[in-house]
């Protein structure tokens, strides 16, 4: 089935929640309503002739001067050898979507991972904590204005160019 | 704890919280586990990771297309070359430009090389892991030779910067080329003797058979991919279907799991796929070094590469699997957002999952024969 057909069939099974399709991209993709992401995920899983049975990735974007974070997942279909892209757009200022943990065990850690590096709060994730960074760091290395925070528990966390370091 | 063995036995018996794995930086993989366990058996097993982490997806935000391929190499220091490859096939997809034919052939014998060096080092200190010492050692022997082909293909031994956007940095001389066959003619009964090492000991293969199964349906539900997607029997191979540089044109099996000693999805058909594989790559090499056509080994690419706004997914058959590079160009010389999607990242997360109720030492069976290597899990 073609991406046309997948996003043309998911507009008539859930109307209002599916939108904006681009096909004449690299990579085929439409936007989801965050509030029908879990019902529109198990409809490409379980669906007749859709069968996307993994998540091959699940990531964000991070667009400030649109306001808004997008969150992308990458499904894949072995049986049909497709790959079809979702994207959610969030509030910048409280970005909150359902987990799809439910509908793939994987996107427990991807979660976590865009939890950890952009804010993106997953509403009913069994373990959402920081993944890669400390518990305790602070802020979202992924969003575009991001400033590190200087010391980390004492330690300082910026270095002085090498030459200046020669130069003392 | 088990309530009624204390009753029968009279014995109080407590749940342990151990720390499994090294944490040093310096330390080889870097994995650590916080495991509960009864006793032998483990309740649960949390994996602690992070500790590798370079920040590699925030860098690609900084530099600029060229001048990312050498962090790629980061990402996997035991198959840098793959990494290199999903870069830059993302690279030039956005853009459009075309690799030189020359260059292709120069890329998958690269890559192909770079296949068995990384699965004797997985297959090595699995090995190793287990108990038996002296694969290891055999296995660093060859992976040494496979080293110092990379290091005149390329002038580094590790991180290897050699993909570039548009073909390959330097072309391969024909002197290596008949190293690199003579090379082959040695590896092949070296797979032999392999087996007969390690692969045919009966404590190696019944501590691996049984253990740790994986069925297909937790293998799609995890993202399993790779070797540890085949080897739950799912025919399914990057290369094959979803056929990227001169694939199509070369002949080789896709290897997968068939139960041979315990139940499919079982540690030992993990590592039995990754054996077949080496073969595999020594055929397709073979099949590379005499369709080898001349020409240049890179097309002209500006310097100042600004590919059009847009987004791609570029996918490869790395040694741990899909490895996947999600490229967005918002048509300035930066990436707006590189994404790297690694094979390790998802196999870890099954780990806690796989580990209820099993013992101790069949952990480390686990975790050797998912391949789990640290500092592609971090990035």
């Amino acid at each position: 089935m073609e991406a046309q057909d997948i996003y043309t069939r998911l507009e008539k099974q859930f109307p209002g929640s599916v939108s904006d399709f681009k096909g004449d991209v690299k990579e085929p993709y439409f936007t989801v309503a965050a509030s029908a992401i879990v019902d529109v995920c198990r409809a490409l899983r379980d669906g007749v002739m859709l069968k996307f049975e993994v998540l091959s990735d699940l990531t964000a974007l991070d667009w400030p001067k649109e306001e808004k974070i997008q969150v992308v997942y990458h499904l894949f279909s072995y049986s049909q050898n497709q790959q079809i892209v979702l994207k959610v757009d969030l509030p910048r200022d409280n970005p909150r979507i359902a987990t799809v943990e439910g509908v793939w065990k994987v996107a427990n850690w991807f979660e976590r991972e865009v939890y950890d590096l952009f804010g993106v709060i997953f509403d009913g994730h069994s373990d959402l904590r920081r993944i890669i960074l400390p518990d305790d760091w602070q802020g979202y290395p992924l969003r575009k204005d991001y400033v590190e925070q200087e010391e980390y528990d004492g330690i300082s966390t910026q270095r002085a160019p090498l030459v200046e370091k020669l130069l003392r | 704890m088990n309530q009624t063995a204390e009753a029968q036995t009279g014995f109080y018996t407590e749940d342990m919280t151990i720390s499994v794995g090294p944490q040093h930086p310096s330390t080889h993989g870097v994995l650590r586990f916080v495991v509960k366990t009864d006793g032998e058996v483990i309740s649960e097993a949390i994996p602690d990771v992070g500790y590798l982490h370079r920040s590699i997806e925030k860098i690609g935000e900084k530099v600029t297309y060229h001048g990312y391929v050498p962090y790629t190499d980061r990402a996997d220091y035991l198959a840098a070359m793959f990494a290199n490859q999903a870069f830059c096939m993302a690279a030039e997809k956005l853009a459009g430009t075309e690799v030189t034919r020359r260059g292709e052939f120069c890329r998958v014998i690269a890559c192909e090389l770079n296949r068995i060096a990384s699965h004797l080092i997985s297959v090595g200190t699995f090995g190793q892991d287990i108990g038996a010492m002296t694969p290891f050692v055999h296995a660093l022997r060859e992976r040494e030779t496979i080293n110092n082909l990379m290091e005149e293909i390329c002038g580094a031994r590790l991180t290897y910067n050699y993909i570039r956007i548009g073909g390959v940095g330097y072309d391969i001389l024909p002197e290596t080329l008949t190293k690199i066959v003579e090379f082959l003619d040695h590896f092949e009964p070296i797979v032999l003797e392999f087996n007969r090492l390690l692969s045919g000991n009966k404590i190696f293969r019944e501590r691996l058979a049984g253990v740790a199964v994986i069925s297909r349906e937790e293998a799609f539900s995890y993202n399993l991919v790779g070797p540890n997607l085949r080897g739950s029997g799912v025919k399914w191979d990057i290369r094959r279907d979803i056929p990227y540089s001169i694939y199509p044109e070369l002949d080789f099996e896709v290897p997968i799991g068939t139960a041979s000693i315990g139940a499919l999805g079982d540690s030992f058909d993990r590592y039995w796929v990754r054996i077949q594989e080496m073969q595999e790559s020594v055929k397709i090499l073979r099949q590379c070094l005499q369709m080898m056509p001349k020409g240049p080994a890179i097309s002209k690419v500006p310097r100042k590469f600004r590919p059009p706004a847009g987004e791609v997914y570029a996918r490869v058959e790395a040694p741990r699997g899909d490895m996947g590079f999600y490229v967005v160009s918002d048509g300035s010389e930066y990436p707006y957002r590189v994404r790297i999607r690694t094979g390790s990242y998802t196999a870890m997360s099954i780990i806690d999952k796989l580990s209820k109720g099993i013992m101790v030492a069949d952990l480390i069976a686990l975790i050797g024969s998912l391949d789990v290597d640290a500092p592609e899990i971090d990035r």
